[in-house]
């Protein structure tokens, strides 16, 4: 490894399934406009969750026959799996690549899609005919849809993938991890095109876990558009999310060849984990590790500290939000000079597995288009964020600027963190 | 049940399943599910479960290792009506 240079990775496509909108475009101007996903949840409603207030792409027949065959439709419960299909093939075809022929699957393009579970919705539906005594009845597509790599075997089948196709799992880090794996894969030269992303499952079999812990706000039913409040005062925990985000990562020297669009440059990665000490647990980050995850990132990406333009956060909406902005403020040593900071969780909730990936796709556009997406619901900045952070840098309006590089992180439940460092191409 | 409208209704329960690339006309007495047709082993489980719903019958080892061809299958489907 050390004796090969690494090559440098482009961000050649893009596709997402998100509460907000379902494809780049639509996403595009709702995060521009702070347009909210969130909505009353009647479901969770009618099974008395403290939060009845989710995030939950917008999907219609129509839609789904455009990437579904019927009977790929048959018995399809997997949310999450139809959301990643979708935007996995969105950002295939955005990129410009052709699918594989019918013998020759693409050796050079792999698939990493990670998820946290897949299909809570047709795996409860297998327990039931189990549990009566008629598993044969569960057909042919149980596996796939409650198989963690059901999405990455899918749009193999779909695509044509010949190099590595795997499923990442690490919380809420999943989507930001698999980009770094993509993007390190591509650098070492074992893969020309990577399509990574993940995908989340909507509904109460996902969340449920998450109202037990009262980490979702409840106040908020009747207004759903204001229940996720990053940043705030009065933030009272995430709102539930789900969706898909893809991205083709590419060789630089193929893209150019192929005269594909360039949404951007990957400088650099970076993967760790607290290990549930000193700060950390299960639950809450181990701020060493958070700055540290942040630190080797930069390091990674060759630039410096202050060439950062912009931060998109992971900031949840909970009360750890002001610890993670502390830990952005130590890591990257900010004192006079700090870059713009946002979190697009105020629209689209906490979309869990799904919410790296996502929130990537949003960051790219960011980058792409030059402009800082507004921050929503903020009643009044929280005072630990207003003593460290200067409150111009928080925009709530779109803020057209340059924006040379920015860097994106998650941190995820287990006390795991990931941070990529994003450039303009 | 006629064995006409047994035929018609395994016809429609086969014709979900076949690639892109095959037509249902091309579905015949004595086409092979797999063979002829292209049928994924992986559907021959779901056919198996379309047509114990579609003829309230029930299906074991025996007769779905016999559903060869759609001839097999209507043959089958009498056998267990008859029954």
């Amino acid at each position: 490894m050390s004796k090969q240079i690494l090559k440098r990775v482009v961000i050649t496509g893009m596709g997402v399934v998100a509460p907000n909108a379902i494809n780049i475009s639509d996403f595009y101007k709702a995060l521009k406009n702070g347009e909210s996903g969130l909505k009353y949840d009647q479901q969770l409603a009618d099974l008395n969750f403290g939060c009845q207030v989710s995030g939950t792409p917008q999907l219609t027949d129509e839609h789904l026959v455009k990437y579904f065959t019927p009977l790929q439709l048959r018995g399809l419960k997997a949310s999450g799996l139809v959301y990643g299909v979708i935007a996995g093939k969105d950002a295939f075809n955005d990129a410009g690549l052709t699918i594989a022929d019918k013998d020759n699957a693409l050796s050079s393009f792999g698939i990493i899609m990670g998820t946290g579970q897949s299909g809570g919705e047709k795996f409860r539906e297998a327990i039931h005919l189990i549990d009566d005594g008629r598993v044969r009845r569960l057909g042919s597509t149980s596996v796939i849809q409650t198989m963690t790599s059901g999405i990455s075997a899918w749009l193999s089948g779909e695509l044509g993938a010949g190099n590595v196709v795997t499923s990442n799992s690490s919380a809420c880090c999943t989507g930001t991890e698999a980009f770094i794996m993509g993007y390190e894969r591509i650098a070492y030269g074992n893969a020309t095109q990577m399509l990574v992303g993940s995908t989340s499952d909507s509904g109460p079999y996902i969340w449920g876990g998450f109202d037990a812990m009262r980490i979702m706000p409840t106040g908020y039913n009747d207004n759903p558009d204001q229940a996720s409040r990053p940043f705030s005062i009065d933030a009272a925990g995430f709102v539930p999310g789900s969706g898909a985000g893809a991205m083709i990562l590419e060789d630089l020297d193929s893209a150019l060849k192929r005269g594909a669009t360039i949404y951007g440059e990957v400088l650099g990665g970076s993967l760790n984990s607290g290990g549930h000490r000193g700060s950390g647990s299960m639950t809450a980050p181990n701020g060493d590790a958070v700055q540290k995850c942040i630190q080797q990132a930069v390091i990674q990406s060759g630039i410096s500290n202050k060439n950062i333009d912009a931060i998109n956060g992971h900031v949840t909406a909970t009360g750890k939000d002001a610890y993670e902005v502390s830990n952005w403020v130590a890591g990257l040593q900010l004192t006079d000079q700090f870059p713009y900071l946002n979190s697009f969780k105020s629209t689209i909730g906490h979309c869990l597995a799904a919410a790296g990936s996502i929130e990537l796709v949003g960051t790219l556009l960011q980058l792409k288009h030059q402009e800082i997406f507004p921050n929503q619901n903020i009643t009044e900045l929280h005072s630990d964020i207003n003593a460290i952070y200067p409150a111009e840098k928080l925009p709530t309006k779109v803020v057209p600027t340059d924006i040379d590089i920015l860097i994106k992180a998650s941190f995820g439940f287990g006390d795991v963190n990931a941070a990529v460092v994003l450039k303009k191409w | 049940m006629k064995k006409e409208e047994i035929e018609n209704r395994l016809h429609n329960i086969v014709k979900v399943y076949l690639p892109q690339d095959v037509n249902s006309k091309d579905i015949q007495p004595d086409s092979h599910l797999m063979q002829d047709l292209g049928i994924n082993s992986a559907h021959l489980v779901d056919i198996a479960l379309d047509v114990e719903d579609a003829f309230d019958i029930t299906l074991d080892e025996k007769d779905m290792e016999e559903m060869q061809t759609v001839s097999d299958s209507v043959h089958i489907v009498l056998r267990k009506l008859e029954s």
